[in-house]
């Protein structure tokens, strides 16, 4: 067995043990703010799960989805994605890391100066897939999300609802294991964030384990889906088929 | 990284200066109106020193031998003076040549009638000439102490004046063009440091889809290296034509001038300007962007 394979086996060891998703006793502490934004919390999420992480602004929920992707280290505890511990990644690997974490943010972050198949595109050709499969790809993906007709518009000229469905199709192009989204719905109208969810679902049922940040009632309500809720940096509830309890 | 990617991301380069448009004009101008400061000092200066240089090399010190010392002794000094390390060239005058130079002066055509002989044997001497005028004093000094010398000739205030001015003009410059040169690279990395810093989202988003550092920096690099590449050509070609024109002017529209004054040549000014410029302007956009883009490069 080759290096590569013995490191696969024992990362596949490690998430089936502890989860694709592991927080231990996890703390953040910025260095301008008085109370920690996450404090002390311990989490798991098994592979094929679909989590939504609820709570208030300033719970947490965002700083969460950075430490996922590493954006940030936390000040004590372990974050371990996909077997590895982000305290123990190196710069140069973070790229690769990342690869593997499909990524959606509220405000989309696309780029705007390209039509909607180079933003898609953009995440194939990072990982250098050669462009007779990258035709393939991107297309493909593109219909999956419901945009096949306009993979030559302009993304500044989309509605909000399509531009996330682009940064989905972004997010997805790669076939990531985990799937993080920071409240995807949060500038779109009912309609469209009902669409958006459904898309999540179905990448959810074909394997992919989906993060949803979201303060969203109505779609955490009606989904019936795993939900942790969070408060002032805690974790106060952890629920499968939860519900989303606004407590103010 | 392959060969399809690196292609990808120059040609992302390129593409991002147009797609800049403005920001890539306004840089250039930058860059181009730092660098043509500096080339038009340089050109001024430079000439300025030509010209005193010449000047210096005009200036001679004429050394004279008692008389009963031997032609042969005469000719050994000589050599030694053609020895010294501040020694450019050495001209001998010999008595007869001195008598034909200034005996029409003294006695009219019929020189040589008048004199049945050379009255001024013993007069022969050694025109000295000095790489460096400033180096005068100490040559002065050396011949003076010889026995054989009978005189040493020299203007001490002209030495003194010329190698002053020409210290001070070389202090002024340096400072100058160091000062320029600040500025420009000042100017020019605040100008990449603003550019790449309006585009911090574009860089998050790459990041965030996990491109690596060089796949990010590629682009901005290539860009500020071309921005800077162009912003040198500029002020070069423009230098280059404005030179010419005026040297043109100067020997046509004032040709006393002219033949008073040598000025440098083209090729001698653009032998220093070209690499200098070339240096700088791409330099600076390299590590302008280069630096900037690492800052934006740890999310």
């Amino acid at each position: 067995m080759s290096r590569k394979q013995l490191l696969a086996q024992k990362r596949q060891e490690f998430i089936e043990e502890r989860g694709i998703i592991c927080m231990n006793n996890v703390s953040m502490n910025y260095p301008e703010a008085g109370a920690p934004a996450i404090d002390d919390i311990t989490l798991r999420i098994d592979p094929g799960e679909f989590v939504f992480i609820v709570g208030d602004s300033g719970s947490g929920k965002s700083t969460m989805i950075r430490l996922l992707l590493r954006e940030l280290l936390p000040t004590s505890g372990d974050v371990c994605v996909m077997g590895y511990n982000t305290r123990k990644l190196r710069h140069s690997q973070i790229p690769a890391f990342r690869r593997n974490i499909g990524v959606v943010f509220q405000d989309f972050r696309l780029l705007k100066d390209r039509n909607v198949y180079e933003n898609v595109a953009f995440a194939q050709r990072i990982i250098e897939v050669p462009s007779r499969e990258m035709r393939r790809n991107v297309p493909s993906i593109l219909a999956m999300v419901g945009l096949a007709g306009k993979y030559r518009s302009n993304v500044k000229k989309l509605s909000g609802g399509e531009q996330q469905r682009v940064a989905l199709a972004r997010a997805l192009v790669n076939k990531p294991e985990i799937l993080l989204a920071d409240e995807p719905t949060g500038n779109l109208d009912p309609n469209n964030a009902w669409e958006i969810m459904d898309l999540l679902e179905e990448i959810n049922e074909q394997g992919t384990t989906v993060v949803v940040v979201t303060h969203n009632p109505e779609i955490v309500n009606a989904m019936k889906k795993r939900v942790v809720t969070m408060k002032r940096g805690l974790i106060v509830n952890d629920e499968e088929e939860g519900t989303y309890v606004n407590e103010d | 990284m392959k060969i399809r990617s690196l292609f990808y991301t120059l040609g992302q380069g390129f593409r991002n200066l147009f797609k800049n448009g403005w920001y890539s004009l306004a840089s250039i101008a930058t860059i181009g109106a730092c660098l043509f400061l500096f080339c038009i000092f340089y050109s001024v200066v430079g000439n300025l020193r030509y010209i005193l240089n010449n000047v210096e090399k005009g200036v001679s010190v004429q050394v004279f031998f008692n008389y009963d010392v031997s032609e042969e002794r005469v000719q050994e000094i000589g050599k030694e003076i053609r020895n010294r390390v501040e020694v450019s060239k050495v001209i001998y005058h010999s008595d007869e040549e001195i008598w034909e130079t200034f005996g029409p002066v003294w006695a009219g055509e019929d020189y040589d009638e008048v004199y049945m002989e050379n009255p001024l044997v013993g007069e022969h001497n050694f025109e000295v000439y000095l790489n460096d005028v400033s180096l005068q004093s100490s040559l002065v000094t050396w011949l003076e102490s010889m026995n054989e010398v009978r005189k040493v000739n020299y203007s001490e205030i002209t030495a003194n004046t010329l190698s002053g001015v020409n210290l001070i003009i070389a202090y002024i410059s340096i400072g100058i063009i160091v000062i320029l040169l600040a500025v420009s690279i000042f100017l020019i990395n605040n100008t990449v440091r603003v550019g790449i810093s309006v585009r911090t989202e574009e860089i998050n988003i790459m990041k965030y889809v996990g491109a690596t550092d060089f796949f990010v920096r590629a682009p901005f690099v290539l860009e500020g290296m071309i921005i800077g590449a162009l912003g040198a050509a500029l002020p070069l070609a423009l230098t280059y034509n404005l030179y010419d024109y005026v040297l043109g002017y100067i020997s046509g529209r004032f040709s006393v001038l002219a033949e008073l004054l040598t000025f440098l040549p083209l090729d001698s000014v653009f032998s220093v300007l070209m690499p200098v410029c070339l240096i700088v302007g791409i330099g600076i956009g390299f590590l302008g962007s280069f630096i900037t883009v690492h800052k934006h490069l740890r999310v």
